[in-house]
């Protein structure tokens, strides 16, 4: 159990498309990882070891510091029984924990719920969208969804500023809860001032921030960014939401796979460096996952959906290594040509959810999994 | 014109299309209401030329698995469309069928499916399920090519009778396994692929050595059942009419409680109900009876602003009212997903059961993005809709500040407003003065003043209706 004096803070950075987990966590002296790719594997006086077995991608650098100094533990072959290679379908598994019917509720949007069940604090959970992802929907919980920190309010089409505050406060006026008598229009009352509280709220983060720390210019880097805006400006969010797409690499794996982890971990190099310029690190927890791995061969250019893969937990509490077997690769073990998980996902949501944010997972994750020691 | 007739008019035509202009509005009141009705349902205007659209954008003839692009062929349909009842149909069978990218994989054959749905959706609805049936999508979907003689795969089976006929509590058990006995053998031709990660076109393809022919007992009849008697059967029950008249109403008339309550949730207006299920039951299942039978009844007209719009509505209406993207430039594939990011990605709903729709579309995400979409949309000057308007309200010179806001309350819809919302209006036009059009400069900051008040009454809660 980890307990810090500020309320524990979870990031999440969802990567879409199906990471490939054996050309990010690379099995180097296996011949088989030679034998199976022979058009898309890594050279190995490039790979960043981690140890005899296995090193990391050349483009995360900054990650491998991170493992150097304890602070990133690595989850193998995570997955769950009878892998869906769907990313729609396989996304909404991890999303809700229902691998076998058509779940409805967010595990984070569930977590948010315990965390802040009276509504106190509109912004308790952030998703970096621009959409809603479904981790975080819930009926009747309150996520703000905010595509760019600068820009987000309601109607931020209108400037200038002081035409836009005269306006928002007669929307403020037109919304008010004494206007309107049935049911729905006091649900759209209520939701357009909660909109509207949620923005004036997180409009403060941008104002309120200064750095030294200077993030490169990429999607997931301003994403991050915002992420810390909100996080250093001290509102009391605990849960943030954001993800990098493009990872479905079927074709031209090499050079596409390199760009995506540069800018990963560039990125997050820049957010840490940024949390603990300002001693805010050490509350902050990110998971990074994805919603299956690929297959062990290559089809010449690229990989093609799989299933077991990698997950990863940075932050200063994190108990750094790494966890759960990688799977094995031979012919005989694998399952329709790719790696069988060796740990369910919804353990490492139990870890996370009763070890960090200590709430109970069993209704969140609907049963009881081996829980990864990594905190 | 009445006042009274333009309210009615634009009613029908937010609920039977995406909204008109005032000026289609004058022109349609003109012919009359039942006129109007009849030529919704039977439009002479061309449809709109789908080559048109490839021509300006030939990667989407196979779209495959580009998202965004997926959508953009039926976006451009529903943005142009000159017979506007049957895109609303399109749409309605696609809530109640709802299939989706998410498994299909295949953006090319979830729009060949709505275009069959344009193409039957307002004939007999019997023809339209057997199509349904055949529809290599839908198959897909709900596993009905793993559904064989010697291993029956009940999927299709049960939400055909669960979701697209009749509703739970109006079969049993044992009516799932016969129908799904009856629909072996329906399945998909196998293809090879056209390129490595392409799609061959899909096939319905009758499999007569996977059928079971033998006897089967659905609904109290016997027989050796193949689908099309099985769909036969169906369309003769009662729950079958009711199950369809609930749709209609809950999509065109007012917002019903969603489908997973109607077992034991009474419709808000049975007698609306029974009166559509006779219609549809009587005109033997044709849709384009039943709609008359809708759309001239008094619970119909009645029923003003009584529905919240899905995103698609508020989309494509807000777009058609204010003008300027009938052209298929570059980047509709990204104005299509405006619905997506208001909770409704068109072409892969979250499952086979569909949206949850009415108030189950706002959260304070979505009712932010609705808001924003719909000011920043009204609010620009540039656009030819917002000039129309902006013509008219000039045309009327010298305005009060009531004057004004009531002038663009009517232009919007006519849209009415609470008392209270009105007077906060009028207190916002109150700080400028009279709205004056005699120098320059009065048009430069009289046109601002409209600008800014369409901004506002598209933010208002109404505005979320239709």
């Amino acid at each position: 159990m980890t307990t810090t004096a500020k309320a524990p803070v979870l990031v999440v950075l969802q990567l879409s498309g199906g990471n490939d987990y054996m050309n990010t966590v690379i099995p180097y002296n296996d011949p088989l990882y030679r034998d199976y790719r022979p058009r898309v594997s890594i050279p190995e006086d490039q790979i960043l070891p981690l140890d005899d077995e296995v090193g990391l991608h050349p483009s995360m650098r900054p990650l491998h510091e991170m493992y150097k100094q304890g602070k990133m533990a690595i989850i193998h072959g995570v997955g769950y029984p009878n892998s869906v290679r769907s990313h729609f379908r396989s996304m909404d598994i991890w999303h809700t924990c229902e691998p076998d019917k058509t779940g409805t509720e967010g595990w984070l949007g569930l977590a948010t719920r315990e965390l802040d069940p009276l509504k106190e604090n509109i912004v308790t959970a952030v998703s970096f969208g621009p959409c809603m992802f479904r981790a975080l929907s819930v009926p009747g919980v309150p996520v703000a969804c905010v595509d760019d920190l600068e820009t987000y309010g309601l109607l931020t089409g209108i400037a200038p500023e002081p035409q836009r505050a005269r306006i928002l406060e007669r929307f403020a006026q037109t919304y008010s809860p004494l206007i309107g008598n049935d049911e729905v229009m006091k649900y759209l009352g209520a939701t357009g001032l909660e909109a509207m509280q949620g923005a004036d709220i997180l409009k403060v983060a941008p104002q309120k921030y200064a750095s030294t720390v200077k993030y490169p210019e990429t999607s997931i880097a301003k994403k991050l960014k915002g992420i810390a805006q909100v996080h250093l400006a001290d509102l009391g969010s605990r849960i943030f939401y954001c993800d990098h797409l493009g990872f479905d690499t079927h074709a031209n794996q090499l050079p596409v796979h390199a760009t995506l982890w540069n800018d990963v971990s560039q990125a997050i190099e820049a957010f840490f460096a940024d949390l603990r310029e300002h001693n805010a690190a050490d509350n902050v927890l990110l998971f990074l996952f994805t919603e299956f791995g690929r297959r062990v061969r290559d089809n010449g250019s690229g990989t093609d959906h799989g299933a077991g893969g990698a997950a990863f937990v940075l932050g200063d509490m994190v108990k750094g290594g790494q966890y759960s077997e990688y799977p094995s690769r031979k012919a005989e073990d694998l399952t329709q040509g790719d790696l069988a998980p060796t740990i369910d996902f919804r353990g490492v949501y139990a870890t996370i959810l009763e070890d960090w944010l200590h709430v109970d997972a069993k209704p969140i994750v609907k049963g009881s999994f081996e829980k990864p020691r990594f905190l | 014109m009445a006042r009274e007739d333009i309210a009615l008019m634009a009613h029908l035509m937010r609920r039977a299309g995406f909204g008109a202009s005032r000026e289609e509005l004058e022109a349609r009141a003109a012919k009359g209401y039942e006129a109007t009705v009849e030529e919704l349902l039977n439009p002479d205007a061309e449809p709109v030329d789908r080559l048109e659209f490839l021509r300006y954008h030939p990667g989407f003839w196979k779209p495959i698995t580009s998202p965004g692009m997926g959508m953009a062929a039926w976006f451009h349909t529903m943005l142009n469309t000159k017979r506007p009842l049957e895109e609303k149909m399109v749409l309605f069978w696609h809530h109640v069928f709802a299939t989706g990218q998410s498994k299909i994989d295949n953006w090319h054959e979830l729009i060949s499916q709505v275009d069959m749905f344009r193409e039957k959706g307002m004939g007999d609805y019997r023809e339209l399920l057997i199509a349904l049936a055949k529809n290599p999508a839908m198959i897909y979907w709900l596993d009905n090519c793993d559904n064989h003689a010697h291993a029956v795969n009940e999927n299709w089976g049960r939400e055909l009778l669960e979701l697209f006929s009749m509703g739970v509590g109006n079969y049993t058990e044992t009516d799932v396994r016969e129908a799904s006995r009856a629909f072996t053998g329906w399945t998909i031709a196998l293809t090879p692929p056209r390129g490595y990660y392409n799609r061959w076109d899909w096939e319905f393809e009758y499999l007569e050595e996977d059928h079971d022919d033998g006897e089967k007992t659905f609904l109290g009849h016997t027989g050796n059942f193949n689908g099309e008697d099985i769909i036969d059967i169906i369309v003769q029950q009662p729950a079958c009419h009711r199950f369809i008249a609930r749709h209609l109403y809950n999509f065109f008339v007012a917002d019903e409680p969603q489908v997973p309550a109607w077992q034991t949730t009474p419709p808000r207006d049975p007698q609306a109900i029974e009166t559509l299920a006779t219609a549809f039951k009587d005109s033997y299942y044709d849709m384009r009876s039943t709609l008359r039978v809708l759309f001239n009844s008094d619970f119909f007209k009645n029923a003003r602003f009584a529905r919240i719009k899905s995103p698609a509505e508020m989309v494509v209406g807000i777009m058609r009212l204010v003008g300027g993207f009938e052209f298929p430039g570059p980047g509709i594939g990204n104005l299509a997903k405006h619905p997506t990011y208001m909770g409704q990605e068109l072409l892969n709903p979250p499952s086979v059961e569909g949206w949850h729709t009415g108030a189950e579309w706002i959260n304070s995400g979505t009712l932010m993005k609705r808001v924003n979409f719909a000011a920043s949309m009204l609010g620009d000057l540039s656009r030819p809709g917002i000039q129309a308007i902006l013509n008219r309200i000039k045309a009327q010179g010298d305005l009060s500040p009531e004057a004004f806001v009531d002038s663009c309350l009517d232009l919007i819809g006519p849209l009415p407003v609470q008392p209270e919302v009105r007077q906060r209006l009028v207190e916002h036009a109150s700080e400028g003065g009279t709205l004056s059009w005699g120098t320059p400069q009065d048009v430069s900051t009289s046109s601002k003043r409209v600008g800014e008040m369409l901004q506002l009454i598209a933010s208002l809660r109404e505005f979320q209706y239709c």
